[in-house]
């Protein structure tokens, strides 16, 4: 940890980055992200193994964008959305600094898709929640649909799920569009079903499962669950899987002539 | 329930099953009446929040027809749909939505009796499932969370 505030300073007292984004303590026990530009800043940070929210979402942001190049304290989860986002032509080589904790405490230093991509290689573990999926495939129709609609009730849709997701960063939303207007703006069923199926959708074999939006999300809502069960299903149909390596083919964009079709009667 | 008509959505490719549906008709075969048929450039253009829509606006059934794999106007349009339904359907039963109620099929331009065998079933099978009264029912709850407490 220490290693990791020296580099960051030295970092930022040579220039070479112009912000160091991690995480601080907030208030109520919470973290929140610190946004660091002068060395003194940096006392604040911390090291976090899990947080709750994935700090590739501001790379993407034209705020932080204007601060100049960014030095991103990173745990699996970020330069896996790092990866996805250089597959989608999102993230060019060396737009920001990574750093990163190996095995033996000694700070990596990585920029480039390829470099990122070889590190998670050795030091990614898989985050999966198949289980909680399974449970809710195994209730009936009826007793699914009971599920997401209590579950969707409580949506406000104040879009926490797509401020904090990396993979959002379209300038213009679906849900923003009132000519058409896709989505219903109102909190109502109808709604609140509409932009769920839409934002998984738009996820489907791109969410890299970091459960960023199940945490930024105020109504508690197990949105990762759904993103979960279609990264399974892409993965099962398809083979691929979100943020496995630097080039990779969005699985909605490409086709396979031997795709199943036992469902097409 | 006997008086129940069901209403069917059908969002269709130009090139093939709009002209499989032609040539029903064209044909003199007769079938049933409670299909309300789209047209769409080509089954690559069926948006799956079109079939959504199709829900929300009271359908109790929706068929999706496009061309044969291989025959598609623009190459691979029917491929690339394939795919987007294979993960809309898969999405929807995890959401408890109905599926039953969606018919996924190829028409090409020449199975005019083909067409009107689809319809048929599809209208058949709605029947026997009923109007979709969980979806519809859905559709208004929740408006009064929109509108705020009255006494305020």
């Amino acid at each position: 940890m220490e290693a990791l505030r020296q580099r960051a300073r030295e970092l930022l007292e040579a220039g070479s980055v112009q912000v160091i984004i991690g995480y601080a303590n907030g208030s109520n026990g919470r973290r929140r992200p610190l946004f660091a530009r002068r060395p003194e800043q940096l006392d604040q940070l911390i090291l976090e193994d899990n947080p709750p929210l994935n700090l590739a979402v501001y790379l993407r942001k034209p705020e932080i964008k204007r601060l100049g190049k960014a030095g991103v304290v990173a745990t699996p989860s970020i330069l896996k959305s790092i990866l996805q986002l250089a597959a989608e032509n999102q993230y060019r080589d060396s737009e920001a600094l990574f750093l990163a904790l190996d095995p033996t405490g000694a700070v990596v230093e990585l920029s480039t898709a390829d470099a990122i991509a070889k590190y998670l290689g050795s030091n990614g573990q898989a985050v999966t929640e198949s289980e909680s999926c399974a449970e809710i495939a195994s209730l009936d129709r009826d007793g699914r649909f009971a599920f997401w609609q209590q579950e969707f009730e409580r949506c406000i849709r104040c879009y926490a799920c797509r401020a904090s997701c990396p993979m959002c960063y379209c300038e213009q939303c679906i849900a923003d569009s009132n000519q058409p207007q896709w989505v219903p703006v109102a909190p109502h069923s109808l709604g609140n079903l509409e932009w769920h199926v839409s934002r998984a959708m738009h996820l489907a074999g791109r969410c890299v499962g970091c459960g960023a939006c199940t945490e930024a999300c105020p109504a508690g809502i197990p949105l990762r669950l759904m993103n979960q069960f279609l990264a399974d299903l892409v993965a099962k149909e398809f083979s691929q899987k979100a943020g496995a390596g630097v080039k990779l083919d969005y699985p909605l964009s490409v086709f396979n002539v031997k795709d199943r079709e036992d469902f097409i009667k | 329930m006997a008086d129940f008509e069901p209403k069917v959505i059908a969002f269709v490719c130009n090139w093939c099953t709009y002209a499989g549906a032609d040539l029903t008709g064209t044909s003199r075969m007769k079938y049933a009446h409670n299909v309300r048929v789209i047209r769409t450039p080509c089954t690559g253009r069926i948006d799956y929040m079109l079939i959504l829509k199709a829900f929300a606006s009271g359908a109790d059934g929706v068929i999706v027809s496009g061309c044969h794999p291989g025959d598609c106007h623009y190459t691979s349009g029917n491929y690339h749909a394939r795919r987007r339904w294979m993960v809309f359907r898969g999405l929807l039963d995890f959401l408890g939505i109905d599926v039953e109620r969606i018919r996924f099929t190829w028409v090409s331009a020449a199975e005019g009796a083909k067409w009107a065998q689809v319809v048929n079933s599809t209208v058949d099978d709605i029947r026997r499932l009923g109007p979709y009264t969980a979806y519809q029912q859905m559709i208004g709850k929740g408006v009064e969370r929109t509108l705020g407490d009255p006494a305020d």
